[in-house]
């Protein structure tokens, strides 16, 4: 089955809700695809984080002619101007005339001793798990890790009745408030605020201050932080982890798209390298909530034909000076490099420790011989964690993207394209099958 | 600067590696030079299918010399290797393909090869998930089924251990009169130089009868004891091997993760390694016909790699008649991995001016410079 936009955008968080809505604005027929059930995106989505911009927003979307695929899940491009959607095991194909990335931005997760115990999770996910209903009050969390969701889950967590016990940025304060404020556009004193709502609740908000291992027999019992070369145990129910922000450069490279530094080159414009593509947010540069409202609206504008009035945006932009915010590598402190042991597993799927993957060379070279990144997540977990591990540059997907750039259905990867969308009107190639007639 | 050398080897793919080895454990002073990753080119890419087959009485006899060599080795081997001796079965869909199971079965006995042949109803209870019915099958239990990667890993790492030298990552940019000259501006100067770069043979030795043919694979998340045998239709002879067309073929196999890896294609005049959307809709709707249910199963990874493919369909192995210091060992199409061990055996045979368990001629290189190189 195939449905067709003119502008179909990918990613329903600040950046595609203003695309898409930008877009629709201008007559366009436009799709808003995102794998995730509710719109909204890593930072939106929790609803403990809606400042008025987010509601204006997530208002105008739903007052919005246009097409919302709402958990569907992309995983391939079969061919030029089509992209392949699933959901459960339903699949379909999303042609369009234009087409706006706005995939977003995923946690870093880092190795060390005990991670892969269970109740240690990454901080969004311990969030998206209580709000899918986990039972959390009462519950001793020590949130830990670094970047702008750290302060967001635990203000929620506090929130939905869990004991807080630490949040623990890795990054000194005078970095991270200002950080942290850009990618959540709130004002910094806002933000402080909430920081004093989690101390208020009983939380000690550490910064400078990491896990360096987990202990426990089948779960985790405690965790073990460090600040300043000294080192604690602090008894809890769940760890949630993350350390800053990657972005999801799958569907950009699978494209295509030019990528430079660890992020997708747009114009002005949000043009791409490649024709009729564009790409808004994270992944052009981690910068933050205002920022990716804007480079959707700019995107969804240009992508509509609305050049002068995108041109505008882009122009305030410069005018208000934004800037994408630290490169990770600022951002991380080295010694995180250096947590885990040669026992730890790096990588989860295929349970490949930290000493297997030591020995080799560079990325490709550890995952064919010892499968690390093989698994169900593709690397995206490992494969992000090895690059700062190691600094192997080609360590992200983006390296060999190829189709599924998530699992999929192996009749979905085999449905064929054919018939559906003809972006250039030529009866596809095909392979030839003619032998088989002999057999079938 | 310069260092000499008996022998050596350009490429650590499977086939240079087992080559490295074969040097090595038989005293010769051994270097070995990788360009990328070893086992990085289509040894990486390849099934590892170990596995007799008879497209030719060549054919027939290294792929069963070298399956027996795998046999031997399979103690020995590592667990990341993987080796697993799962057998393969032969599927008939027809009568027709049926009467071509009596043939292999018969064919094989006279090579000493054991075999039993399935009937409708023995077969699916080898294979629950095969379509039913089918005519049959031949079981072949003597085939296995290994990751290659880590075999060409491990050939190389025993090679290193009997005293050869692995230069990586260094290419070779030109190997002839017994000197090989790499990308750091070094040199190595060897009594024979044996050049194992599969599909790319041809950018070193410009001439040579080696074409690309380029394939697809499929491989699914964790499903133990989904497919038990490694299932390949035979059909396979028909389509796979017909030289001209693009084809693909139903070729499923167990890996020991549980893991289901699907295949094949073959195609010439693609240099690309994207994945072709087209050909794995074929490939994927030819599994589904043979395997309904095996749509359901999570697909999370697919990728492309490139068969040395020879106009007759047998290796190089062998002397190069225009240079007496080169030897060839590529041209191995889709049966390097399985024809690894026997190539090696008998090339170090060849090269030491012994007698060889098997007849080298039929892939001696001479047989294209004569009719070919010369015209
Ligand atoms: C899809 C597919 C499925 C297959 N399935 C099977 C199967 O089931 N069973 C089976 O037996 N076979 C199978 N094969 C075939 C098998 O993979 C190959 O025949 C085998 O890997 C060839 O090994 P090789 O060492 O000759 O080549 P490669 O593995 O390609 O190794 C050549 C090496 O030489 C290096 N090199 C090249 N030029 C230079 C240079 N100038 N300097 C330095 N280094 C250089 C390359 O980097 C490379 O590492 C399959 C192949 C494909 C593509």
């Amino acid at each position: 089955m195939s449905e067709h936009f003119d502008i179909l955008v990918v990613g329903a968080g600040p950046a595609g809700i203003a695309a898409a809505v930008s877009a629709a604005a201008a007559g366009k027929r436009v799709g808003l695809a995102d794998d995730n059930p509710a719109p909204g995106g890593q930072i939106w989505r929790s609803g403990t984080f809606q400042p008025a911009a987010a509601r204006r927003w997530l208002a105008r979307l739903n007052a919005a002619p246009l097409v919302r695929l709402q958990g569907w899940r992309i995983f391939d491009s079969p061919q030029r101007g089509t992209l392949r959607a699933e959901r459960n095991s339903d699949c379909r194909d999303l042609c369009y005339e234009q087409l706006i990335l706005a995939t977003g931005a995923r946690e870093r997760f880092l190795p060390f001793p005990g991670w892969t115990l269970p109740n240690v999770m990454g901080a969004g996910g311990l969030d998206a798990m209580v709000r899918g209903g986990l039972p959390i009050a009462g519950k001793r969390v020590v949130v830990a890790g670094t970047g702008p969701l750290l302060l967001a889950v635990a203000a929620h967590l506090a929130r939905r009745g869990a004991k807080v016990v630490a949040v623990c940025e890795q990054a000194p304060l005078r970095r991270i408030v200002p950080l942290t404020a850009a990618l959540l556009g709130e004002p910094a004193k806002l933000l402080q605020g909430i920081a004093y709502g989690v101390a208020a609740r009983g939380a000690r908000f550490f910064t400078g201050c990491w896990p360096i291992a987990v202990n426990g027999r089948e779960k985790l019992e405690s965790v073990t932080l460090q600040r300043n070369r000294k080192h604690w145990d602090v008894g809890c129910d769940y760890l949630a982890c993350g350390f800053h922000l990657v972005p999801n450069l799958e569907l950009p490279a699978l494209l295509g798209c030019r990528i430079e530094n660890g992020f997708v080159v747009a114009d002005d414009l949000q043009r791409t390298s490649v024709a009729d593509v564009f790409c808004a947010g994270e992944p052009t540069g981690i910068g933050g909530v205002e920022l990716a409202l804007l480079e959707g609206q700019v995107a969804g504008l240009a992508a509509a034909g609305r050049t002068a009035e995108a041109e505008k945006l882009a122009r305030r932009r410069k005018r208000q000076g934004f800037v994408h915010a630290l490169r990770t590598a600022s951002v991380l402190d080295p010694q995180l490099g250096k947590l885990a042991s040669d026992t730890t597993i790096v990588c989860r799927c295929e349970d490949v420790p930290f000493a297997a993957l030591r020995e080799h060379a560079n990325w490709r070279d550890a995952k064919l011989h010892t499968r690390c990144g093989m698994g169900p997540c593709q690397g995206r977990i490992c494969g992000t964690a090895a690059e700062f591990l190691f600094g192997w540059s080609a360590a992200s997907v983006q390296s060999s993207i190829r189709p599924p750039v998530f699992p999929a259905l192996v009749s979905s990867l085999g449905a064929s394209a054919k018939e559906t969308c003809q972006s250039d009107g030529l009866p596809s190639a095909g392979a030839s099958t003619g032998s088989q007639k002999e057999i079938l | 600067m310069s260092d000499r050398w008996d022998v050596v080897v350009v490429g650590a793919g499977i086939v240079g590696a087992a080559c490295a080895l074969e040097c090595a454990s038989r005293g010769l002073r051994t270097a070995i030079v990788e360009g990328r990753g070893i086992g990085g080119g289509a040894t990486a890419a390849g099934m590892g299918h170990i596995v007799v087959m008879d497209d030719s009485p060549a054919q027939m006899a290294l792929t069963h010399y070298s399956q027996t060599l795998w046999q031997e080795l399979s103690d020995r081997l590592p667990r990341d290797v993987e080796y697993e001796p799962c057998g393969t079965l032969w599927v008939a869909s027809d009568e027709e393909e049926m009467q071509e199971v009596h043939r292999k079965s018969a064919l094989y006995a006279t090579a000493g090869i054991a075999t039993a042949i399935l009937d409708s109803q023995m077969l699916a209870d080898a294979e629950p998930h095969l379509r039913k019915p089918l005519a049959g099958a031949l079981l072949v239990p003597s085939d296995a089924v290994l990751y290659p990667p880590c075999a060409a890993g491990y050939l190389l790492r025993e090679a290193l251990r009997l005293g050869a030298r692995l230069y990586a990552p260094r290419t070779v940019l030109s190997a002839q009169a017994g000197k090989a000259r790499l990308d750091d501006g070094s040199e190595l100067q060897a009594a024979r130089i044996v050049h194992a770069c599969g599909a790319d043979a041809a950018e070193l030795l410009p001439g040579l009868p080696i074409r690309k043919r380029k394939g697809h694979l499929v491989i699914t998340d964790r499903y133990p004891g989904f497919v038990r045998h490694q299932l390949v239709e035979l059909g396979y002879l028909k389509s796979a091997h017909s030289l001209t067309a693009d084809s693909v073929a139903f070729n499923v196999q167990p890996r020991r993760t549980g893991q289901v890896l699907i295949g094949s294609s073959r195609q010439y005049n693609t240099e690309g390694p994207a994945v072709d959307a087209q050909i794995l809709s074929s490939m994927i709707e030819r599994a589904q016909w043979y395997l309904p249910e095996i749509g359901a199963l999570s697909a999370i990874r697919a990728w492309t790699g490139f068969r040395a493919a020879t106009p007759d369909k047998l290796p190089l192995i062998g002397p190069w008649p225009e240079d007496d210091s080169l030897f060839l060992a590529t041209g191995h199409e889709g049966l390097g991995i399985t024809t690894s061990l026997g190539t090696a055996r008998i090339l170090v045979d060849h090269l030491l001016g012994e007698q060889t368990k098997i007849p080298i001629e039929p892939y001696l290189p001479s047989r294209f410079a004569r009719s070919e190189a010369h015209a």
